[in-house]
């Protein structure tokens, strides 16, 4: 399992996304509110980029007409065909057993635990001082 | 022979013979309006009596009318397939009056000619509620009117009228078929309130024959939609001679896109083909499907149930000729359902009404 340095923690504020591609596979991470997710790029549909999907709320329904509207942020719909995934989980709400994007450790770490190591990171120079995403792949 | 069955065919149509027919059933100020204004019949020009699909040719009287008594229904029918139970779906159009007032004075007319000339002539026979959904508050009166006689096992609907059927304005009457237990019939036909087409209105019988079908695609997706289903699970839906193979496809369609954009309609909360399993069944009465091989078979496998559709001869209509009254093609082992038990597991009045 890889190591991937993705970005900067100050380069991925909360909102933010960051496609990362690296040991053949393209890997997109969000941050929620200070959470780092990594989920697979590839809508398993037909391989739509999440990465370029709309981001949006849960919204759920006891009676006709109700709309019970939750979690702003954390669904992300593929923009090929609006298919929906949590992206604390991965899962599709509709079916969330069988359809559902890999997921993958992330997490931060200090630079100075990263400089030593062999770790991908071919686009920028990793800082001693800095904070910084990681995917492990 | 089909009595081995105990049959429930759940599609009968009684054909009033004329206005003069239902008056005795009218108010005094609506009984002279059809006299005076010279109110004959209201057959329907789209759907003519002499057309050879309307009554089967040796089921005709000498005037070339057919299935106006209970005695012809018993003869050509009941007796001959050994039906247990038979639902009559008048077909009369009265949902083609404008006139709100002069509708329900008629509907309740038809309603209570079925009731007088019919049901309490055959212990076999049980009845639909016709609604003149030209007003929910009549309609749901007139079920409440009915709902009393036991007999009375279903209401129904033309499946295109002036809305789309799901629509929350009609919630009233889907509220009170739950709680009398009587499933929603929709039939084949229009109350010609919009062109029988999306795209307009047909030139020819047969291409409205066979525009019923788009308007059985729309009322169903309208049910689901405005979330119908959701809010009444109880509610038994049945298409009534609507043909039968078109619903995998449009149901894989309905599906795929749900997918993406469940988003907009919240309450509709697991798979649509569930929930058109759970709650949806259709009469076999034409059984739109080739007869080679096992081709009905495989249709049917893409229902996932076998609980689903219902038996119906769809008399007087011609559908088939002699006594063939299954549609080809159903496999043997399907027929004990179909025949009886899954029109028993739909009409909570059949089953309480202890059925022949």
């Amino acid at each position: 399992m890889a190591k991937i340095i993705v970005a900067p923690v100050s380069d991925l504020p909360p909102g933010g996304r960051r496609l990362v591609e690296a040991e053949g596979k393209r890997i997109v991470v969000f941050n929620l509110g200070g959470e780092f997710f990594a989920l697979s790029d590839r809508c398993p549909h037909q391989g739509g980029s999440l990465c370029a999907g709309l981001v949006s709320g849960h919204v759920e329904s006891s009676t006709p007409g109700e709309y019970r509207y939750s979690r702003r942020g954390e669904m992300v719909r593929c923009p090929w065909h609006y298919w929906e995934f949590d992206i604390r989980t991965g899962k599709s709400w509709f079916d969330p057993k069988r359809v559902q994007l890999r997921q993958y450790p992330a997490h931060v770490e200090p630079g100075a635990a990263l400089v030593e190591g062999p770790y991908l990171a071919e686009t920028f120079a990793v800082r001693v001082e800095d904070s910084y995403v990681v995917v492990e792949a | 022979m089909l009595s081995a069955y105990r049959p429930i065919d759940c599609d009968l149509h009684p054909m009033v013979p004329g206005m003069q027919a239902l008056t005795p059933y009218m108010d005094e100020f609506w009984r002279d309006q059809v006299t005076e204004r010279g109110i004959t019949t209201l057959d329907s020009q789209s759907w003519p009596i002499r057309s050879p699909k309307t009554i089967r040719q040796d089921w005709r009287g000498p005037n070339g009318r057919g299935a106006e008594t209970v005695g012809q229904l018993q003869r050509q029918s009941l007796d001959r397939l050994g039906t247990a139970a038979g639902i009559l779906n008048p077909l009369y159009g009265v949902q083609l009056v404008f006139n709100e007032d002069m509708a329900v004075a008629f509907t309740r007319a038809l309603n209570d000619w079925t009731r007088a000339e019919w049901l309490d002539r055959d212990d076999r026979l049980r009845a639909s509620i016709v609604l003149p959904l030209q007003s929910v508050e009549a309609s749901v009166a007139e079920i409440e009117r009915l709902a009393g006689d036991a007999r009375f096992v279903q209401v129904l609907a033309l499946v295109m009228g002036e809305n789309p059927l799901g629509r929350r304005q009609y919630w009233p009457i889907f509220e009170a078929c739950v709680r009398h237990g009587l499933p929603l019939g929709i039939h084949a036909g229009s109350a010609y309130r919009h062109p029988q087409t999306s795209v307009g209105w047909t030139s020819w019988y047969l291409e409205e024959y066979a525009a019923n079908q788009q308007g059985f695609q729309s009322t169903l997706a309208s049910l689901l939609t405005e979330g119908a289903f959701a809010k009444y699970p109880a509610l038994k839906v049945v298409l009534l001679e609507s043909g039968v193979t078109w619903l995998p496809s449009f149901l894989w369609r309905l599906q795929k896109t749900w997918k993406g954009v469940r988003f907009e309609i919240p309450w509709v909360d697991r798979l649509p083909a569930e929930i058109i399993r759970d709650q949806v069944r259709l009469t076999v009465q034409p059984l739109d499907a080739p007869e080679e091989g096992n081709t009905v078979e495989r249709i049917i496998d893409h229902f996932r149930s076998e609980e689903m559709l219902l038996w119906a001869s769809d008399w007087p209509h011609w559908q088939f000729d002699g006594d063939a009254a299954i549609p080809p093609g159903i496999p043997e082992r399907l027929l004990p359902k179909l025949m009886r038990d899954n029109a028993l597991a739909t009409y909570q009045r059949l089953r309480e009404g202890a059925v022949a």
